[in-house]
């Protein structure tokens, strides 16, 4: 199976300690993690951790089903790149005399959807967000001009497929039993499983 | 009231208010020690130390309430609360200190978190303006502990100890069980607040151990067993955490399906029963292994596939169909490909799917089996049971041990040789009776978890054995059942060896004994230290005698036998084979 960019979803309650149960999965499975990201949710009370890693699809499938198991993890999902929304944000410092006299300042902005957010006598800083690429292109295009600093946010995703959680967390508050974490891939498949 | 208004505990101890049930003003350890009653817990066990001396010092005024067991050192006591959860079905409570106290916990939550016995473990911590100071005592016991407990959780405000513990005894009896750590800053301890009484916990949003029950899954399961011609059924110890011996037992005689156990689910259905076909894995019975690959519907109820049952995986039960019963659905999948997985609890599934299975007898296919054991029988089994040479083997130990006891006894094993023996032969009438490290491994595990064992099942017979390695980790026990007067029987099956390596070197390692000749104390002697009787055998011809004269004796006993120094376990899967590859010598 193929190792690709897959986004991780958790809706967790906010409790402390809870960032080490998860990268812990992680790095007891050697599974690098690309980028975090944990922010609250649509939902007050609930933080939501969003993870991108590398993997392949088999053991995403049983990474996050070991994910959910934790006590105080209400959700956790996987999505491939097609299936979210997706952005990341970046700052780059560079020197105001160089990138005045010797870029043409407005074109990078225009071309690369960049914005500047101070510019002082010594430096300006710009800002940016797009999917990875887009942000390295303009990490490329200000190199040369004596980039100072760079820095990158984690990902940050939108499943397009989701409703929100709203409807889940009122479904956990009633003591719904759970649904199991992913569809068996043979149910429905009668045929498949009755030949033998 | 500020969880700092009180750093100075002698302050606190002069101020605080003997507790009696109408007092509404309770402090964190009164309140720890009230949860206890409410949960039903009787009987527990720890250390003290300076962190939770304010617990220890709340339970002198509960002593007639709740019965607290010194044990010798803190593994021996979380060991003592696995085995008193695996005999009595009840959570298991153990107290340790902060810091060395706190750590020397991490083998048993390891142990208790691979094999899903469920225990409450109570740390103190220190004050909590001194966490993260590198306080005398202080370690992050939340941060290390993580990976090896269900939920663990840090209290720093007493008002929280109630509703924290309420949640700590539900997580871990529910679903899959497991430990929680609950650790205890002092000042919590100390902390006056008003108790507004226990509520038992049934209930918490992100927390779901009961899976919906899928019809169409049973459904699906029960005309695949109902088509199959050789179905065979894997128990484990779900069996026993779920209490559905009796609905397992339905629904294989409903069926006629040959099973076969995990040495975690042994017990679960009585070693007579003809529809038990023995032990899988590494070292388990030749028929179950073989015929794994050559059923047609494999029906794994309550175990998780470890590779010691496995073996090889590419090669393990490649022909059939597989259908997984299990209450976590992070099992399902996991090593081996699920057909038809059946989420839920197996008390609830069982009996659905038994329902819907037509009657049968697998006649000739149970013969199968029959016919493989003969073949042990002849191979190993017969020699072992009966040797002809002088020395002793393990197996005719517990064939006379089996003799005398007629069953009924619980057997707390260590790891080993001795284990896999006694798994082999050991004879159960009855479930939970069968108490062994299984997923961790973990020698020095039999001795406390005897003692635990025993507190669990008081009117049982509870038998530990051990090798003379692995008492030698926790021998210090002992002092618990003296002090204590804990009816164990302790046998030392000794070979002078680490037998299980030394076995692995001899086949694997060109007999290369690399540091497993193992010297040991004059046992006896060190059971007379004690106080304990004991007498140490190496005859045949005193065995039996022995064996009874430790099952009559009126409390704790100490019987060492020396066994011949270099026999092997066999059958055996060698590391890397498939199933079907058992050799028998
Ligand atoms: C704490 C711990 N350390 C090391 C091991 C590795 N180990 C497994 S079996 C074994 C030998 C056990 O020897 P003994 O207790 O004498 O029992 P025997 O195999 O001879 O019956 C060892 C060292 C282990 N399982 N646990």
């Amino acid at each position: 199976m193929q190792k690709q960019e897959y986004t991780i979803t958790v809706y967790t309650e906010n409790q402390v300690g809870l960032l080490n149960r998860i990268a812990i999965m992680f790095s007891r499975r050697k599974i690098n993690i690309e980028s975090l990201n944990t922010s609250p949710s649509e939902i007050d009370g609930i933080h939501r951790f969003t993870i991108v890693v590398n993997e392949t699809e088999d053991v995403l499938r049983k990474l996050v089903r070991q994910i959910e198991k934790q006590v105080d993890i209400l959700k956790a999902e996987f999505s491939t790149n097609e299936e979210v929304i997706y952005q990341e944000l970046a700052l780059y410092k560079v020197p105001t005399p160089v990138i005045a006299e010797k870029a043409k300042v407005e074109r990078l902005l225009r071309e690369y959807g960049a914005r500047a957010v101070v510019i002082r006598m010594d430096y300006t800083v710009f800002e940016t967000s797009g999917h990875r690429e887009e942000i390295n292109k303009l990490l490329a295009a200000l190199e040369p001009y004596g980039l100072m600093e760079f820095v990158r946010s984690g990902r940050v995703a939108i499943i397009k497929a989701s409703t929100g959680f709203h409807d889940k967390l009122k479904e956990f508050e009633q003591r719904e039993r759970s649904e199991e974490v992913a569809e068996n891939e043979y149910l429905g498949q009668q045929e498949k499983v009755f030949t033998m | 009231m500020s969880t700092l208004d009180i750093v100075n505990p002698k302050e606190a101890v002069a101020a605080a208010i003997p507790a009696t049930t109408n007092n509404t003003v309770l402090s964190g350890s009164e309140a720890v020690l009230e949860a206890f009653i409410a949960e039903g817990v009787h009987t527990f066990f720890g250390y003290p130390g300076g962190a939770i001396m304010p617990i220890y010092d709340a339970l002198y005024d509960y002593r007639d309430k709740l019965n607290h067991i010194l044990v010798r050192h803190e593994q021996g006591g979380i060991h003592a609360a696995q085995g008193f959860a695996r005999t009595s079905g009840e959570v298991g409570v153990v107290f340790a200190t902060s810091g060395p106290g706190a750590t020397n916990l991490v083998t048993g939550l390891a142990d208790a978190m691979i094999d899903s016995n469920p225990l409450v473990c109570i740390t103190g911590q220190v004050f909590a303006h001194l966490l993260g100071t590198d306080a005398f005592q202080e370690t992050d016991v939340i941060n290390i502990t993580t990976p090896v407990t269900k939920w663990n959780y840090q209290v720093t405000d007493a008002t929280e100890i109630p509703a924290v513990l309420a949640k700590a005894f539900y997580i871990a009896r529910t679903g899959r069980p497991g430990p929680v750590l609950i650790d205890i800053t002092k000042n919590a301890q100390i902390q006056k607040f008003d108790y507004e009484g226990y509520t038992p916990c049934n209930h918490i949003r992100s927390y779901r151990p009961y899976p919906k029950v899928r019809k169409e899954y049973v459904e699906q399961a029960a005309a695949l067993i109902n088509e199959a011609k050789r179905p065979f059924v894997l128990f484990g110890q779900g069996v026993i955490l779920g209490k559905a011996e009796a609905e397992f037992k339905a629904f294989i005689e409903k069926a006629g399906i040959p099973s076969a156990w995990t040495i975690m689910g042994l017990s679960a259905l009585p070693t007579d029963h003809p529809l038990n076909v023995g032990m899988l894995g590494m070292h388990g019975n030749y028929g179950p292994n073989v015929l794994t690959n050559e059923c047609d519907v494999l029906i794994a109820i309550g175990m998780r596939f470890d590779d010691r049952v496995t073996g090889r995986l590419d090669k393990y039960a490649k022909q059939c169909k597989i259908i997984h019963l299990d209450i976590d659905p992070a099992e399902i999948d996991k090593n081996i490909k699920a057909d038809v997985p059946v989420w839920g609890d197996c008390k609830e599934t069982l009996p659905l799917l038994t329902q819907l299975v037509n009657k049968g007898n697998h006649k000739e296919w149970l013969q199968r089996f029959r016919d493989m054991q003969q073949q042990e029988v002849e191979a190993v089994i017969h020699d072992e049971l009966n040797p002809t040479s002088e020395v002793l083997t393990m197996g005719e130990v517990l064939k006379v041990l089996n003799e005398l006891t007629g069953g009924d006894a619980v057997i707390v094993t260590d790891v080993g040789q001795h284990q896999m023996i006694a798994c082999r032969y050991a004879k159960f009438n009855q479930s939970k009776s069968n108490v062994t490290s299984g997923g961790l491994g973990t020698m020095g595990f039999a001795l406390p978890a005897a003692v635990g064992a025993k507190f669990g099942a008081p009117e049982r017979t509870v038998v530990a054995i051990a090798g003379d390695g692995g008492i030698q980790m926790t021998i210090q026990e002992l002092g618990t059942i003296m002090q204590f007067n804990v009816g164990v029987k302790l046998i030392i099956l000794n070979n002078q060896f680490l037998g299980m390596v030394r076995q692995w070197q001899q086949l694997f390692n060109d007999k290369r004994y690399s540091f497993v000749d193992i010297t040991s104390p004059d046992f006896i002697a060190v059971a007379k230290g004690y106080h304990i009787e004991g007498q140490r055998v190496d005859a045949r011809e005193n065995l039996r005698t022995a064996l009874k004269t430790m099952l009559d004796h009126d409390g704790a006993y100490v019987l060492e036998i020396m066994v011949g120094k270099e026999n092997n376990v066999f059958p055996m899967v060698p590391q890397g084979c498939g199933v079907s590859e058992i050799r028998l010598k």
